[in-house]
């Protein structure tokens, strides 16, 4: 800056930096409260006395969420559908993204509008509900992931990578000999590392967070993720006891609250544990997305 | 001469032929390209096309037995049968204030913060405050319902503590009517706002530095210089983002709604994705709310064309 600010620019500049702080508080504050629950006894939690630091420290929510099965149950589901479907989507969404960012392609202006109409106008619930059911995808884990095999945002994203792989890079893997499935997987695929973290990324994410599909398409609680069933713990204190158990039986006839927002830092932290490494690959994502769609 | 003549038919349509049997000797040079795109056409086809469809279900009395093929036809009864049901009505009425609400406050909001926060000199705080703003964009909906449910309760919830050291008497939240809205669109402003401004600050870091140092010399101070250099800058990415907003206006989101939906404020709460869920997948309405269902996405495609060409003859931006 050539000249030196105002006075009055100064004045906004704290003002500024005091309300972006407090913006920020709100994002943050509601989540310590949230962990300060879940570390507090019953009784503190139920008098309303928990505000941003454990009040009467004790671990016993977590002990509960520990000992319940059905819950253990739904993070395996969670886990399984995130690591398999995420795979899924790489994999469909990079071989359909490559040969479309290729010139050789004839006719991949027609596929690309084909994935374009689809963003813009959808099929409703019910003709997708019945195809599932018709294809026997009720009831299964793969309702969860084969219908959401390729998003039409990341495959562009995807392509927009792929296309900014050199054509000399490719032509010269060809005059070598590879076939083209050796050239994506051996070629390309390496050089767009950093796309792949970022579509890893979003669709573990997506997978992480899953419900809407669940909800759907899930009717035995055996196949339950864990979002549908936090759902169920939050709405109906759908506590379960296990008989052996005694100590629990107090904390749930009390407040149930302790259970819940353990369960809610249960169900997010590995979502907050990579999250400081996610961050800047998930920025470039969005770009490249974002400019190129 | 009758050779000649036969000569010159030949190459009439020879390069025709030529072309072709060329591009076809073309694509199957490169015909391991078309193999690997198969499975993924295949899914478009299967997941996205089959169900479109499916559509005619809504001209129907669709019987899940008798399938497309066996079941009654009725043309527009569903449709007639929607704008007659006073239920309809109330849901398509908080589908569209909810809509025009988060367009009105959720739209503009990570504009403001991408400039505020392009005000902040401090580059390591900058960067902190982008972090945390960013993360609750990564929680699900069920998560932040259960933050709610923490925050907002009556007796143990950190909001009316705050609001009793200000003798505001415990509020049930998500047991008023009246509040549900305002709670939607904010938990979404909360959960968005810091996401939408990463494309606004790319936008904004990609201006040249010497607008502001030329402003800076005709005396422009930082508010002349955002609304003369940075607000114009990213104009066209606004545009294209509204343009996108626009095309979704029925689409208010399923689990934002469904997470916090409880018999005591689904009056106001209800949007048409809820109540396609609950009509259509649980009560089994499957024609009614197809019928519904296709009325959402005609109308989010009609916004988007309409929205589009203004915006073409407006500004030029557009999004084909």
């Amino acid at each position: 800056m050539p000249r030196k600010p105002t006075p009055a620019y100064r004045v906004f500049q704290f003002a500024n930096l005091v309300f972006l702080t407090l913006l920020a508080a709100t994002m943050f504050l509601p989540y310590l409260n949230v962990l300060a629950k879940s570390l507090s006894s019953a009784n503190a939690v139920e008098a309303g006395k928990v505000n941003l630091w454990p009040v009467e420290f004790s671990t016993l929510n977590y002990q509960y969420v520990m000992q319940d099965f059905t819950i253990w149950r739904a993070f395996g589901v969670t886990v399984l559908v995130t690591v398999c479907g995420t795979l899924i989507n790489l994999i469909m969404t990079s071989s359909f993204a490559y040969p479309l960012s290729r010139p050789e392609y004839v006719g991949r202006k027609y596929l690309l509008l084909m994935v374009l109409f689809t963003m813009i106008f959808s099929a409703p619930l019910i003709p997708t509900f019945i195809l599932i059911k018709k294809l026997h995808l009720m009831n299964t884990l793969w309702a969860l992931m084969i219908p959401s095999a390729i998003s039409a945002f990341n495959f562009f994203v995807m392509r927009s990578f792929f296309q900014n792989i050199p054509n000399e890079l490719i032509d010269a893997a060809r005059i070598d000999g590879c076939s083209e499935t050796r050239i994506l997987w051996s070629v390309v695929v390496p050089l767009s590392r950093p796309a792949m973290a970022t579509m890893a990324i979003f669709y573990a994410v997506f997978h992480w967070n899953t419900y809407q599909s669940a909800l759907y398409y899930l009717n035995d609680r055996a196949l339950y993720p864990l979002q549908l069933r936090l759902r169920e713990l939050i709405v109906s204190d759908d506590i379960s006891i296990d008989p052996n158990a005694s100590q629990f039986a107090d904390l749930a006839a009390q407040s149930p609250e302790g259970i819940k927002m353990a369960t809610v830092i249960v169900a997010t932290l590995p979502i907050l544990l990579v999250y400081p490494l996610l961050q800047k690959h998930f920025i470039k994502g969005m770009l490249i997305g974002s400019v190129k769609s | 001469m009758p050779r000649q003549s036969t000569t010159t038919a030949a190459t009439v349509s020879a390069p025709a032929r030529q072309r072709r049997s060329e591009l076809w000797r073309f694509m199957w040079k490169y015909k391991a390209l078309y193999l690997i795109s198969i499975p993924g056409a295949l899914y478009f086809i299967i997941f996205k096309y089959v169900p479109l469809l499916g559509i005619v279900m809504a001209f129907q009395d669709y019987n899940l037995f008798a399938g497309f093929l066996g079941s009654e036809w009725v043309g527009l009864e569903h449709f007639r049968y929607m704008f007659e049901h006073a239920d309809f009505l109330r849901i398509l009425k908080n589908t569209m204030l909810l809509g025009f609400y988060d367009i009105v406050f959720g739209f503009p909001a990570p504009i403001v913060l991408a400039l505020l926060l392009n005000e902040v000199r401090l580059v390591l705080y900058k960067r902190l405050l982008q972090t945390v703003v960013y993360l609750p964009h990564f929680l699900s909906w069920v998560i932040i319902s259960g933050i709610a449910v923490g925050i907002l309760s009556p007796e143990s919830g950190f909001l009316n503590k705050v609001l009793g050291w200000f003798g505001i008497g415990p509020i049930y939240f998500l047991g008023e009517e009246s509040m549900i809205r305002s709670i939607l669109v904010g938990s979404g402003i909360w959960r968005d706002v810091g996401w939408g401004t990463i494309i606004y600050l790319a936008a904004i870091a990609g201006i040249h530095p010497d607008l502001y140092e030329a402003a800076e010399m005709d005396g422009a101070n930082r508010w002349r210089q955002t609304l003369s250099i940075t607000v114009p800058a990213i104009l066209p990415t606004i545009t294209i983002l509204f343009l996108l907003r626009i095309g979704d206006f029925l689409d208010f989101g399923f689990e934002r709604v469904w997470v916090f939906l409880n018999p005591l404020n689904q009056n106001n709460g209800e949007i048409l994705d809820t109540f396609i869920y609950r009509v259509g997948l649980l009560s089994q309405q499957y024609s009614y709310t197809t019928a519904i269902g296709l009325f959402k996405s005609v109308v989010g495609l009609t916004l988007l064309v309409i929205a589009n060409s203004l915006s073409r003859k407006a500004t030029g931006e557009s999004l084909y």
